[in-house]
């Protein structure tokens, strides 16, 4: 059974169609880049995929793990194992990280069945990912992305991907805003999540994080439809050549 | 649904201290004249002086107009119409005192403040962990029911009792004190409760004792028609310090009723007083039926250098609050702060903030204010920060947030600054924010349920003024700020 399964998906906001029949399978232990340029529906499906207000789907399924994921919350995706790396993460001042860190998992424990994480474990846990990352501790008791930077907060984003080991992640742009040393740590974060049990969705503009992430398949979206996929040797066509020639061959 | 109305279906809340004691009161005829000042004074078993300061601020208050400045609007009041005083017949018969012991109490009463949760039974509350080291003075319509562990204050010579037994008792001290904070003739809320408070607490804290316990006031207003007009002052002399709570219900009635309270606090030289508050007086329905007028006068003198008084403040409840805990800095190097998270919800109003009289030398204010507005409340901080001619290198730092839950709500700020001394710093910060669909949707997608998202955003924005709660209340605040955002989920 596929982890992810995308049959025909249409989506619009505000009436607008975004996205035109998307088809996508993703199975456990591989990691997709969703590659496309502005305006190709990129950000749209993710959203679609975390279940956000506003994003209607007017045809299509869409099933994880099992589940009809259309019919859910987005919690409840959340705690079934689905993460969603934002590419805006929004500030919540006076919410310390840790909290909504403890919270999370916590969320996710009880859905399982699980009593809620003791303190001990938790904080050592967390204090381990986040020396892995290359933060301070300091850092857990600031507010949730409150007054970051655009590189801590994505780092933050990873931090909670590694703590909560979703069955599957699905990163919007993680790379964005980046420098090189901080693209290294949230790369070498997101190889460890690399698994067997576990599917990486990536979304990105640039070849750039593919060459620290490698993926199994690539994928072109344009105007709201996969035009074409292949393996990485894609990603790097489309570095070299840009998105207009593969385009053109696809239509 | 569209986002603003999931979100107030979010705050929707369920107010759970309605309920009403069934008991049998005695109530006084509704009408206000001078008969009415002197039975009351005279149930209470006054001394002269008491019956004569009340009725030269009742004379006040004839001559006195109803203010109309605040940012609230209310049907005229018919001051005719209400009783001026309520009280258990159980009570009644136990003469003005309060009784002894808690045996003479009727169970009732015990009944009711158990249920909202306060502990009047020592021994309980010794013996378990909840309200543990905290003495209560519990005050029911116009009377004091029972204060708690007299016996073992007066041991470290704090006197912690009723209004009504600190008059009799300690009638130098409030000859002393009374009036001398907050004038007869201060405004016209304030004027009326001098004429015809019922009771409230008296604290005194002797010269360099640090009151050894948490100190508490439980208000409850019962009777229908009636107006509750409490009575409070608290005294640290030289180096004494006290931390004091109170709070507030009343059951869910279709019709507003008043509540003019007047707290007056003094502060002698290195004196620390912290007064809490946690006001969860009925808001009213949905459709803004029934619910508390909350028109209260609280302000603390810092009369000694180096004095200090913190108001803190949760303000939950009534229809409608108009409120401003105030401090005259008087002495040199005395502080004054202020902290309030003020919720209002359906069509609550609020007309709340503080004033900071800065008079003494190298003074010191903080003034932080959270106002959250949900439904089609109106918010409005309203503060003054006044800095005299005398008070050289004053300094205020003022915050003030608003944060708004849905697009039918309003939120308001009126800051008055007043500087006649140019060596004055004063600084004021302002924000207004929105619950985002965007924290929510984040916090959502880390597996939090709606109500789970709301509570965190809303109680990361008041975290700054919970930190300033003593600990064991600052749990109870979180929890009634949750109460407050409690509702169905969709």
């Amino acid at each position: 059974m596929a982890l992810l399964e995308i049959k025909n998906l249409h989506a619009e906001i505000d009436g607008k169609e975004i996205l035109r029949g998307i088809n996508l399978t993703i199975n456990a232990g591989e990691v997709h880049a969703i590659m496309g340029p502005n305006g190709s529906g990129k950000s749209t499906l993710c959203h679609v995929l975390g279940g956000r207000d506003g994003y209607e789907v007017t045809q299509g399924t869409i099933t994880f793990d099992g589940h009809d994921l259309l019919e859910m919350e987005t919690e409840e995706r959340a705690v079934a194992g689905m993460l969603l790396g934002f590419q805006h993460p929004v500030e919540i001042p006076g919410v310390k990280n840790i909290y909504l860190l403890k919270e999370s998992l916590n969320a996710k424990r009880e859905a399982q069945g699980l009593d809620e994480v003791d303190t001990f474990t938790f904080m050592k846990q967390v204090r381990e990912l986040v020396a892995s990352m290359d933060m301070d501790d300091a850092f857990l008791h600031r507010g949730v992305n409150a007054g970051f930077s655009g590189g801590e907060k994505k780092r933050n984003e990873i931090l909670q991907m590694l703590l909560l080991e979703p069955k599957l992640a699905l990163l919007d742009e993680t790379d964005s805003g980046l420098d090189i040393d901080a693209l290294k740590v949230v790369s070498e974060g997101i190889n460890r999540m690399r698994g067997e049990e576990r599917g990486i969705i990536l979304v990105t503009h640039y070849q750039r994080l593919l060459n620290y992430v490698e993926p199994d398949f690539v994928h072109v979206l344009y105007q709201g439809k996969i035009i074409k996929s292949g393996d990485k040797s894609l990603a790097h066509r489309l570095e070299a050549e840009g998105y207009q020639e593969i385009l053109e061959e696809a239509s | 649904m569209t986002e603003t109305q999931e979100l107030e279906q979010l705050v929707k809340r369920e107010y759970k201290y309605g309920f009403t004691t069934d008991i049998e009161q005695e109530i006084i005829p509704p009408g206000l004249d001078e008969d009415v000042v002197r039975m009351i004074s005279a149930k209470k078993h006054e001394p002269e002086f008491m019956l004569e300061w009340r009725l030269s601020a009742f004379r006040h208050w004839q001559t006195m107009k109803e203010p109309e400045w605040a940012h609230v609007h209310y049907p005229k009041i018919d001051y005719q119409a209400l009783s001026y005083y309520a009280a258990p017949k159980s009570q009644e018969e136990l003469d003005a005192d309060a009784p002894e012991s808690l045996d003479d109490v009727d169970p009732k009463l015990l009944e009711t403040y158990e249920k909202l949760g306060i502990p009047l039974h020592e021994r309980a509350v010794l013996a378990g962990v909840k309200g543990a080291n905290v003495a209560v003075d519990a005050v029911f319509d116009s009377v004091s029911v029972t204060t708690t562990f007299k016996g073992k204050l007066a041991e470290a010579g704090v006197i912690f009792c009723s209004f009504s037994e600190a008059v009799e008792n300690h009638p130098e001290l409030i000859k002393k004190y009374l009036g001398t904070v907050v004038p007869q003739g201060d405004n016209y809320f304030a004027a009326l409760n001098s004429a015809v408070f019922s009771d409230g607490s008296f604290v005194y804290v002797p010269k360099g004792v640090k009151c050894p316990m948490e100190l508490s006031t439980y208000f409850r207003i019962n009777a229908k028609n009636t107006g509750q007009f409490e009575r409070t002052l608290i005294i640290a002399e030289e180096g004494a310090s006290v931390s004091y709570l109170e709070g507030c219900t009343a059951p869910q009635r279709d019709e507003n009723q008043l509540h003019a309270a007047v707290v007056e606090l003094v502060a002698l030289d290195d004196a620390e007083i912290k007064y809490s508050t946690v006001q969860n007086w009925y808001p009213g329905d949905e459709e803004g039926k029934g619910g508390i007028y909350n028109f209260v006068t609280k302000r603390g003198e810092c009369r000694g250098d180096r004095a200090k008084i913190t108001w803190t403040q949760v303000e939950a409840g009534s229809a409608i609050t108009w409120k401003y805990p105030s401090c005259i800095l008087k002495g040199d190097d005395s502080v004054g702060e202020f902290y309030s998270v003020a919720v209002g919800n359906n069509y609550q109003q609020i007309d709340s903030g503080t004033k900071m009289i800065h008079l003494g030398k190298r003074t010191r204010s903080t003034i932080v204010s959270k106002g959250i507005s949900a439904g089609r409340a109106e918010n409005a901080y309203r503060g003054l920060v006044h800095i005299g001619k005398t008070a050289t290198h004053a300094r205020n730092f003022t915050q003030c947030d608003s944060l708004l839950i849905g697009d039918r709500c309003g939120a308001h700020t009126f800051p008055y600054i007043e500087a006649k001394n140019a060596s004055a710093q004063v600084e004021h910060e302002a924000t207004t924010s929105k619950v985002s669909d965007d924290q929510m949707y984040y916090l959502r997608s880390r597996g939090l349920s709606e109500e789970d998202a709301m509570n965190m955003v809303v109680s990361g924005f008041c975290k700054d003024v919970f930190n300033e709660l003593p600990m064991e209340f600052a749990v109870e605040a979180q929890a009634l700020l949750a109460v407050s955002l409690e509702g169905s989920v969709g």
